[in-house]
């Protein structure tokens, strides 16, 4: 599988060449959030807002007024806690189109609790007119900027950066409100987003050779989530559903899966795996995601708990299993 | 010498302004009446000399609620059409504290902008002329009632101005109790940062808030000072003097921000009001005393 470096730095730069109206605001993370090359490349288009987000998100909402296509970089944590009233009443409310790239979601970061946005889906969902978008791997964070700047409205993206692997083609960009069917199969289903499906893939496969009928999904949406792919997922399963994600589970996509199935009387048993209410503290991406239950392996148990069966799958097992670039089973049209 | 005929007619529209809150905030019990007395100048001067704002054909009626803003609201539309078209060369006007919204409808219909029987809508359900005005809301067009966004937002307006080559200005008025937000002062690093210096604030230095004086709650002096270290051109002016208040905003822009303390009294043109010090921010009748007390005072009004 492809590993790319730097994806949003250069996908930026390359959108934004014939986009005259899309500014960058940055909040002292230009670097960190791979908006340097922008920088660079356009320094009229580049507005530096020092670390003071509240006065970033109202300004941003006052370029919007104006036409423009202000796209704030920053820390996710900095962007829905730090100034959470001016995203709700300067951004939302009055439905303008700025697009707001928050870096390091959940756990993907060893700066610790403070720097770690474990509930931002929670809340930015909660806002009306807000979408809500994550990114999964290189595909979707180069195509993630046409989804959100064709909503005309804010959009929230939980932004990857650094090495990142292509789990998806690069000719299968994101799109919005579609999930990807990843595999297809009766027995149990799996909602994964953002970079907890490449701990899926493996541990889906696994599960297939042991057997287990699994249909899984990849949602890059969580905020319009309405396709009926979704719907019939979560309707079919012989034993339950599971989630997992890079989150806590109230909130987020396990508490998505939830209200579908409430809502359409699905009576399907459900497993969120996620940040089980509780903050995390600074450590490597691989060490948090096992210590806290995200991981491949997590998964495995969890389905193994679903199905009533030992499957035999080792921590070794999963290590073993390569992850290939996944094509969706099924076209966009046809889902 | 005389005074030049607009300081008379600001002064006229201040003294009607005050009268108008003060029979409206008779009529229901309660109302805004400090904001009215200290602030009566300082918007009447705004609206009648410094800014430029495209005259309308006729006052407005002001409309229905519209709905919230959302991808489905069709007819949704703000409350900046009592301000006049919004031309490039033209001015924009932006209210901070948005409480201070009955004024500012006073001021409308006094300058000829909204429809005198607007204010009959005040408060009512279903109506777009509410008590804490939002963008919807007759001469308003951003959302500032949660204190210390406004002038972020028209920061971003300015700059977009800017890019745009706009002539027009950016008028932002603002209240003193907003200069104890943090976002407050993240704004004015960054519009002077920026050189936004077609962006102008009035600030009405009346020294009250909701829980008392100012000096009491959080003290935020020395104002002036605060506001030049951080790059802005900043001028102190008596905030019911018509001249003092318009003259720093015909100086010529020099790449600073322009801020106009304006000192005023919480009680100018109401000197019963006094007796309610240092309780000001909201004026409701205790008895019918207190209220007979001041319906006199507007019969002579």
């Amino acid at each position: 599988m492809e590993t790319l470096s730097r994806v949003h730095a250069r996908s930026l730069v390359a959108w934004a060449r014939d986009k005259p109206k899309a500014v960058v605001l940055s909040a002292d993370l230009t670097s960190s959030c791979e908006a340097d090359a922008f920088r660079d490349a356009f320094p009229d288009r580049f507005f530096s807002m020092g670390v003071a987000e509240q006065n970033m998100l109202s300004f941003a909402a006052g370029l919007a007024r104006e036409g423009f296509l202000p796209l704030v970089h920053t820390f996710a944590v900095f962007i829905y806690r730090r100034a959470f009233d001016q995203v709700a009443m300067s951004v939302a409310y009055a439905n303008l189109p700025v697009k707001m790239f928050g870096f390091l979601p959940g756990i993907t970061t060893p700066g610790g609790a403070t720097h770690q946005a474990v509930e931002d889906v929670a809340l930015m969902r909660t806002l009306p007119n807000m979408t809500v978008l994550e990114t999964g791997d290189a595909t979707e964070v180069e195509s993630v900027l046409d989804v959100a700047a064709s909503v005309p409205g804010p959009v929230y993206v939980r932004m990857l950066r650094g090495e990142l692997p292509r789990l998806f083609p690069a000719a299968e960009p994101l799109r919005l409100d579609q999930p990807r069917v990843l595999s297809r199969g009766k027995d149990l289903t799996i909602l994964s987003s953002g970079l907890c499906t490449e701990e899926a893939l493996p541990a889906v496969a696994l599960l297939k050779s042991r057997g287990v009928a699994v249909e899984h999904l990849h949602l890059s949406t969580l905020k319009p989530c309405n396709h009926p792919a979704i719907l019939q997922a979560l309707a079919q399963p012989k034993y339950g559903v599971l989630t997992l994600e890079n989150h806590l589970v109230t909130g987020g996509l396990g508490s998505i899966a939830a209200e579908k199935i409430a809502e359409n009387g699905l009576g399907v048993k459900l497993c969120r795996l996620g940040l089980q209410d509780t903050f995390a503290h600074g450590a490597s991406k691989g060490y948090l995601m096992r210590e806290y239950g995200l991981d491949a392996l997590a998964l495995v148990r969890a389905a193994e708990q679903a199905v009533k069966t030992d499957l035999n799958i080792r921590a070794e097992d999963l290590a073993q299993m390569r992850v290939e670039t996944v094509p969706s089973e099924a076209k966009p049209e046809d889902l | 010498m005389s005074e030049p005929t607009w300081v008379n007619e600001v002064r006229q529209i201040a003294k009607r302004v005050r009268r108008r809150v003060l029979e409206h905030t008779l009529r229901h019990n309660g109302g805004y009446m400090s904001q009215a007395c200290s602030s009566a100048e300082i918007l009447s001067t705004l609206y009648c000399k410094v800014m430029n704002l495209a005259p309308l054909d006729k006052p407005l009626r002001p409309r229905p609620f519209p709905g919230v803003p959302s991808r489905s609201n069709r007819i949704y539309r703000t409350g900046a059409e009592f301000n006049g078209r919004p031309l490039a060369h033209q001015d924009r006007f932006f209210l901070s504290p948005a409480h201070y919204a009955l004024v500012l409808y006073a001021i409308l219909i006094e300058t000829g902008r909204m429809d005198p029987t607007g204010l009959e809508d005040f408060n009512r359900d279903g109506s777009s002329v509410e008590m804490i005005g939002a963008e919807h809301s007759p001469g308003m067009e951003v959302t500032s009632g949660s204190l210390g966004q406004c002038l972020s937002q028209a920061a971003g307006i300015a700059l977009a101005r800017r890019i745009n080559g706009d002539q027009g200005k950016v008028w932002v008025f603002m209240s003193d109790g907003e200069f104890q937000i943090g976002q407050t002062w993240e704004a004015i690093a960054a519009v002077a940062f920026h050189r936004l210096d077609r962006l102008a604030v009035y600030v009405d230095v009346n020294r009250q808030q909701c829980d008392g004086l100012v000096a009491n709650v959080m003290q935020l002096e020395p104002l002036h000072q605060r506001l030049e270290s951080f790059g802005w051109r900043v001028v102190r002016v008596d905030g019911h003097d018509p001249g003092a208040l318009a003259a720093p905003a015909a100086q010529a822009a020099d790449g600073r921000p322009l801020a106009v303390l304006c000192d005023t009294d919480p009680c100018h043109g109401l000197q019963l009001l006094r007796a309610n010090a240092p309780k000001l921010h909201y004026l409701r009748f205790k008895n019918p005393d207190e209220r007979d007390a001041f319906r006199r005072v507007l019969e002579a009004m």
